[in-house]
C-alpha cells in the first residue's frame, strides 16, 4: 500500500482506495453477507422480526435437503451443467486446435471474428433463435420429417433443448481460453511427437492437452458456472419436466414469497459453484491468477 | 498422405461444416422469420413474404421503452464501472506480488459467481435498507461484476506501461495528479474505450442478474423474454435482424480496417 500511496500521492491514492473499497465492501461483500443472513433466518411476518422466533438456524438449507423434488432438481442441475461443460469442450476443442495450430493466420482472424457474431446479440435473443428452431411445428422438425429421418414431430423443448441452447450460448467462453492456451504451444513439439511415431490421438493426449490444461480448466469452470446459474435457457427451452435449480430460486422470490428460503437456495448454488471452481483448478493445478486472462 | 490421414481430414471438414451450421443456422432462421407473414415466428410453412413486422416493431412502444431503459442502465454502469475498474487495476499493479495474488482472487470472484446469485444478494441487502428493485439496483448489481472486466482490461494494458515515464515526469516537476492526468490516463485510453464498449454490451445483454433486481422496470432482455410467454410475434425477429445486420457490418468493417492497417505497416 505504501508504494501505492507513494505513486499516486495521498489525495489520488485515497480516492482510488475508496473506490475499490466501495466496490469490494459495498457491492460484493455486504450483499453476500446479507444473503447468508437471510438464508439462516426463518421467514417471519414483520411483527415477529427480532422476536424470540427470529433466531439463526439451518432450517432453510435442511428444507432443501429434505424436499425430494427440489433436491433432485438440484442434483440434476449439477450434473447437467457438468454435461454442458463437457459437451462444449468436445465441440470446441478441435476448432480451437485448428485455429491455433493449423489454420493460416488470416483465416484464423476471420473465423475468430465470425465466431463472435452470435455473441454480440444478447443471450436472450440467442436462446430465442433456438426457441424458434426447435418449435414443435418449427424448421428442425420440418427438415427431419421431409428427409424421412423421423415420422412424427419431436418435442425438443425439455432436456434436449436446454442442452443445445446452453452449449450454443457458452461456446466462446470455452473456445477462447483453449485457443490461447494451444496457441502458445510450439509447433515443433507436435512435429517431434509425430516424427517419433505418435498417432494423432496420442499426440493430443500426451502433448497438446497437457499443455492446454489451464485453458481447458478455465473454459470448463466458466461454462459450468454459467450453466448452473442460467435462467433464460431453461425458462425458454425447458419443459415442466426439465426444471432448473435457478427456476426454483426464482419461484421462492417472486411466487412463493419466501425470500429467506430463496436466499438459502441461492447460497447453496454459490457454494456449489465455488467448490467446483476451486476443485477443478486444483486438480488441473491452475492458479486463480491464470483464470480470466 | 496416408489413407488414415485423408479420412481424418475429411472428418475434420465435416466437423467444421457442422460447427458453422450449428453456429449460424439458428440466427439465419431467426432473421428469415422476420419476412414470413406467420404470426408465430417461423420459416416453415412459409405463408407469404412481408415487411409488415418492421412496422410492427416500429409501433411497439413497449420495446422502445425497454430499449431506453437498457441504454440508461448501460450509461450509469459505465459511470460506475470505468472509474472503479481503473482504480482497481491501478491498485492491483502497485501491490507486491503476494498481496497482489490475494487481491486478484478477491477481485475476479464476482466473475465466478452465478449471475442470479449476484442479483439476489444485491436485492436482499437493499431491501434491508428500504430500497426496492429498479434501475438503481440493476446498475449496482450489474456493475459489481462488470467492474471485473474493466479491471482486467485496464490491468492488461498497465502491464506494458513503462514506469520510467512517471519518473521522467516527476523529474520535470509534474505533480502526482498531473502524472495521472497527463501520462497514465492517455496511455490507458485505448483500453478504457475497449472496456467501456465491452461494459455497455455486457450491461445491455444481461438477463440473469437483472431479472432479480429489476423491480417494476423492464429492460430489453426482460421485455423480450416476457414476450415469449405473452405472445411472441416476428416484431422481435425484426429487432434481432437489425442487431445481427449491425454486428455483421461492424465485423466486416473491423476486418477491412485490420487488413488495411496491416498492409500499410508492411509496405
Amino acid at each position: 500500500m505504501s508504494e501505492f500511496y507513494g505513486r499516486f500521492g495521498t489525495g489520488l491514492g485515497t480516492l482510488f482506495a475508496a473506490l475499490v473499497a466501495v466496490w469490494l465492501a459495498g457491492m460484493v461483500l455486504a450483499p453476500n453477507i446479507m444473503m447468508v443472513d437471510y438464508a439462516l433466518r426463518p421467514n417471519l411476518p414483520p411483527a415477529d422480526l427480532g422476536g424470540p422466533r427470529d433466531v439463526y438456524s439451518l432450517d432453510n438449507i435442511l428444507y432443501l435437503a429434505n424436499e425430494s423434488v427440489h433436491r433432485s432438481i438440484f442434483f440434476k442441475t449439477v450434473w447437467a451443467s457438468a454435461l454442458v461443460a463437457f459437451l462444449t469442450l468436445v465441440v470446441c476443442y478441435p476448432l480451437a486446435y485448428w485455429l491455433a495450430q493449423t489454420a493460416a493466420p488470416n483465416r484464423t482472424a476471420v473465423v475468430l471474428l465470425a465466431l463472435t457474431i452470435p455473441f454480440w446479440i444478447n443471450e436472450v435473443l440467442r436462446t430465442l433463435a433456438w426457441y424458434i428452431l426447435l418449435a414443435f411445428r418449427g424448421p428442425l422438425n420440418a427438415l427431419l420429417l421431409s428427409l424421412g429421418i423421423i415420422d412424427e414431430p419431436v418435442r425438443w423443448y425439455g432436456n434436449a433443448g436446454v442442452l443445445a441452447g446452453m452449449v450454443y450460448a457458452y461456446i466462446l467462453f470455452m473456445l477462447f481460453p483453449i485457443y490461447s492456451a494451444i496457441e502458445s504451444l510450439e509447433k515443433s513439439q507436435i512435429e517431434a511427437a509425430r516424427d517419433l511415431g505418435a498417432s494423432v490421438w496420442r499426440t493430443h493426449w500426451r502433448v497438446v492437452i497437457p499443455h492446454a490444461k489451464a485453458g481447458i480448466a478455465t473454459g470448463c469452470v466458466f461454462t459450468f458456472m454459467l450453466a448452473a446459474g442460467s435462467y433464460v435457457a431453461p425458462a425458454l427451452l425447458g419443459a415442466p419436466g426439465s426444471r432448473w435449480f435457478t427456476e426454483i430460486i426464482y419461484n421462492w422470490f417472486f411466487e412463493g414469497g419466501d425470500w429467506n428460503r430463496g436466499a438459502a437456495y441461492a447460497l447453496v448454488l454459490l457454494v456449489l459453484c465455488m467448490a467446483v471452481v476451486l476443485a477443478t483448478l486444483r486438480i488441473a493445478r491452475v492458479n486463480l491468477t491464470d483464470v480470466a486472462k | 498422405m496416408s489413407a488414415a490421414d485423408r479420412i481424418l481430414k475429411g472428418l475434420f471438414g465435416f466437423y467444421l461444416a457442422a460447427f458453422f451450421i450449428y453456429l449460424f443456422a439458428p440466427l439465419a432462421i431467426m432473421a428469415a422469420a422476420t419476412f414470413n407473414t406467420s404470426r408465430f415466428p417461423t420459416v416453415t410453412p412459409w405463408q407469404g413474404t412481408t415487411l409488415e413486422w418492421f412496422n410492427a416493431l416500429a409501433a411497439d412502444t413497449g420495446m422502445w421503452q425497454a430499449l431506453w431503459t437498457s441504454l440508461v442502465v448501460a450509461l450509469f454502469v459505465l459511470v460506475v464501472a470505468l472509474p472503479i475498474g481503473t482504480a482497481a487495476a491501478l491498485l492491483l499493479t502497485s501491490l507486491n506480488a503476494r498481496a497482489r495474488s490475494v487481491m486478484y482472487a478477491v477481485m475476479v470472484s464476482p466473475l465466478l459467481t452465478p449471475g442470479v446469485v449476484i442479483g439476489i444478494a444485491t436485492l436482499v441487502l437493499w431491501r434491508q435498507l428500504g430500497v426496492g428493485g429498479g434501475t438503481f439496483l440493476i446498475v449496482l448489481a450489474q456493475s459489481s461484476f462488470i467492474i471485473c472486466y474493466v479491471m482486467l482490461m485496464v490491468a492488461a494494458r498497465l502491464q506494458r506501461f513503462d514506469r520510467t515515464q512517471e519518473e521522467a515526469a516527476l523529474g520535470l516537476g509534474a505533480s502526482k495528479f498531473m502524472i495521472f492526468r497527463r501520462v497514465i490516463l492517455p496511455f490507458l485510453k485505448p483500453s478504457l474505450i475497449a472496456a467501456g464498449f465491452l461494459a455497455a454490451l455486457q450491461s445491455i445483454e444481461n438477463y440473469n442478474t437483472t431479472l432479480f433486481v429489476r423491480g417494476f422496470d423492464t429492460p430489453l432482455t426482460v421485455y423480450i423474454a416476457t414476450k415469449v410467454r405473452t405472445g411472441l410475434t416476428p416484431a422481435v425477429n425484426a429487432l434481432a435482424l437489425i442487431m445481427i445486420a449491425v454486428t455483421i457490418v461492424g465485423a466486416v468493417a473491423y476486418e477491412v480496417a485490420r487488413r488495411r492497417s496491416r498492409s500499410a505497416r508492411l509496405s
